[in-house]
């Protein structure tokens, strides 16, 4: 039995991507807390499709393509910010508009290359056993960026994402705020791009949260249950990765979902169960 | 203005979504004053809030609190939405709530010290709401919520509570909690407005009243406020009269089907 579990992990590259993986796993879903009560699932979705023609334009140039992906992913928090703002069309349209045209000249920039249909693979749904000792350096800088953000303007992002009119009236900038958290999505899916890749990037902001919000009544204990169940499936995904061998990126998604389809029929007080039999006791 | 008023407003303006929401209001509220803001739907009453609390840009006019601008002092003017504007499933506990109070005194980057803390406690102690400090704001009634958003409002020390349409979808004992509340404030020379629909409880339980649609219309004690002339101008058509009382239809701001106004729902009674 345990040489079952740290077989896969003798490997170096395995070592590096289980390290990515656990990385990722707890930056997107203590970060995805906030995505989730915030509703900017969508966003973080588009966020995401839209650094592939950053990505795109490092590949050809030869330069890092985290490095490209982190600058088209804040020139896009910044676009949509500007949109969202005092746009002529509602926000999620400027979203889809913007998030579909970035990706279709993703595609267009990465088919100019002939290795086109690998390479967009890798992009669209990671390589997390690509990993190389420079890239885990890069993503662990910028996760303990985003997470020591998070921890220091936890009031702010609180009363903001809770009472943006409060926020407003003690001169807390919920606008200010809101572009910050932006600037955290982007960093958090050019963090991830490697192991879920753009595509299942948004399942990992989203999904480990949701689970978290159905079993905890406080947002601090939300944001460190969702961590727990980020790392957990990204682990038990290299796993099933390993031995079933399937893809790494979608393997950690679906493990992430199982735990949510759990949590969203058996969580005490909001789960599909409980509330039929606190329905059962009111009738 | 005098120097006994707490909170003056001079000509103010206010547009919301390109119409003038409100045009020129003038009027003052003295150090403690209790003032209940009454009117017809969309006559201004939120946006004359919002506007309080900066929420809004004046397109004229000039708002003095203490004799200074809002923005420009510690203690500001506290602000308690209506309880449809707050997401109830959010995960914060009552004293997470309350804590937020506090938020604007901290500063960024700050966390909350033990004295902070106190007044958390005490402001819940206050408003009958210690037991339920550790609960979920989503579990409670809707008039414990209301007391945890004004235990919120006190935490900021304010010189002026804005409260925004407190008396609807409440019981009646929370209402009748809630008036208690106020009595209370007003001993501790805190300056309160109040929106409401409540044509009685304005008349009966405040000392002041301002009618609202668009433009102040009348403004002072309710006797003198709640005339047939002034409520005619505000509600117009909506306004019925019947021996010494008067109903307000509240339903009809557009035609219903086959020209009748609806007068089955939403009435407000109040001396004529």
């Amino acid at each position: 039995m345990i040489h079952w579990l740290t077989e896969p992990f003798t490997l170096q590259f395995m070592q590096r991507a289980l390290a990515a993986s656990l990385i990722v796993g707890v930056v997107c879903s203590v970060l995805g807390c906030f995505v989730v009560l915030r509703a900017m699932a969508f966003l973080g979705d588009a966020l995401a499709h839209a650094v592939l023609p950053g990505v795109a334009i490092a590949y050809l140039l030869g330069a890092n393509i985290l490095a490209g992906a982190l600058v088209a992913a804040l020139v896009v928090a910044a676009g949509i910010g500007l949109f969202s703002r005092r746009g002529a069309v509602k926000e999620d349209t400027a979203i889809g508009i913007l998030f579909a045209a970035a990706l279709a000249l993703g595609v267009v920039l990465i088919s100019t290359v002939r290795s086109y249909a690998t390479d967009l693979t890798h992009i669209l749904f990671g390589n997390v056993l690509g990993v190389s000792p420079g890239d885990l350096w890069l993503t662990g800088a910028l996760a303990v960026g985003v997470l020591a953000t998070i921890l220091l303007l936890y009031k702010e992002l609180l009363l903001a994402s809770f009472d943006p009119v409060l926020a407003h009236t003690l001169g807390r900038r919920p606008e200010l705020l809101r572009f910050v958290m932006l600037v955290l999505l982007a960093l958090t899916v050019v963090v991830s791009l490697q192991t879920v890749g753009v595509g299942l990037v948004a399942a990992m902001l989203v999904t480990p949260a949701a689970t978290a919000y159905l079993l905890t009544r406080r947002l601090s204990s939300m944001m460190a249950l969702a961590a727990v169940i980020g790392a957990a499936s990204s682990v038990t995904g290299l796993y099933v990765s390993y031995y079933l061998n399937v893809a790494s990126g979608a393997a950690v998604v679906l493990t992430a979902t199982a735990a949510f389809l759990v949590a969203f029929v058996a969580a005490p007080g909001r789960g599909v169960l409980a509330r039929r039999a606190a329905m059962r006791r009111a009738a | 203005m005098s120097t006994d008023d707490c909170l003056s407003l001079e000509n103010v303006t206010v547009a919301y979504r390109g119409r003038t929401a409100l045009d020129a209001v003038t009027m003052a509220v003295p150090h403690g004053g209790q003032v209940a803001i009454v009117g017809p739907n969309g006559a201004g009453k939120s946006t004359l809030f919002k506007a309080l609390v900066g929420l809004l840009p004046l397109r004229a006019g000039r708002i003095e609190l203490r004799d200074r601008a809002p923005g420009t002092q510690a203690q500001p003017i506290a602000y308690v939405p209506q309880r449809e504007e707050v997401d109830w499933t959010f995960p914060v506990t009552v004293s997470d709530v309350v804590m937020m109070g506090r938020y604007g005194r901290l500063g960024w980057l700050r966390r909350p010290r033990a004295a902070d803390r106190e007044l958390v406690a005490d402001c819940l102690d206050e408003l009958g709401m210690a037991d339920f400090a550790g609960r979920p704001v989503g579990d409670l009634s809707g008039g414990q919520q209301q007391r945890v958003f004004l235990a919120r409002a006190l935490a900021q020390e304010p010189h002026v509570l804005l409260l925004d349409e407190p008396f609807s979808g409440v019981d009646v004992g929370a209402k009748e909690a809630l008036l208690d509340i106020l009595e209370r404030l007003r001993r501790r020379g805190i300056t309160v407005l109040v929106s409401t629909h409540d044509l009685q409880t304005a008349s009966q339980r405040f000392e002041l009243v301002a009618l609202l649609n668009g433009r102040l219309i009348a403004y002072g004690p309710p006797p003198e406020v709640f005339t047939a002339e002034h409520i005619g101008t505000a509600f117009g058509g909506h306004a019925l009269f019947l021996e010494g009382m008067m109903v307000i239809d509240e339903c009809g701001t557009g035609e219903v089907a086959g020209g009748q106004h609806r007068r089955d729902h939403e009435r407000d009674v109040g001396d004529a």
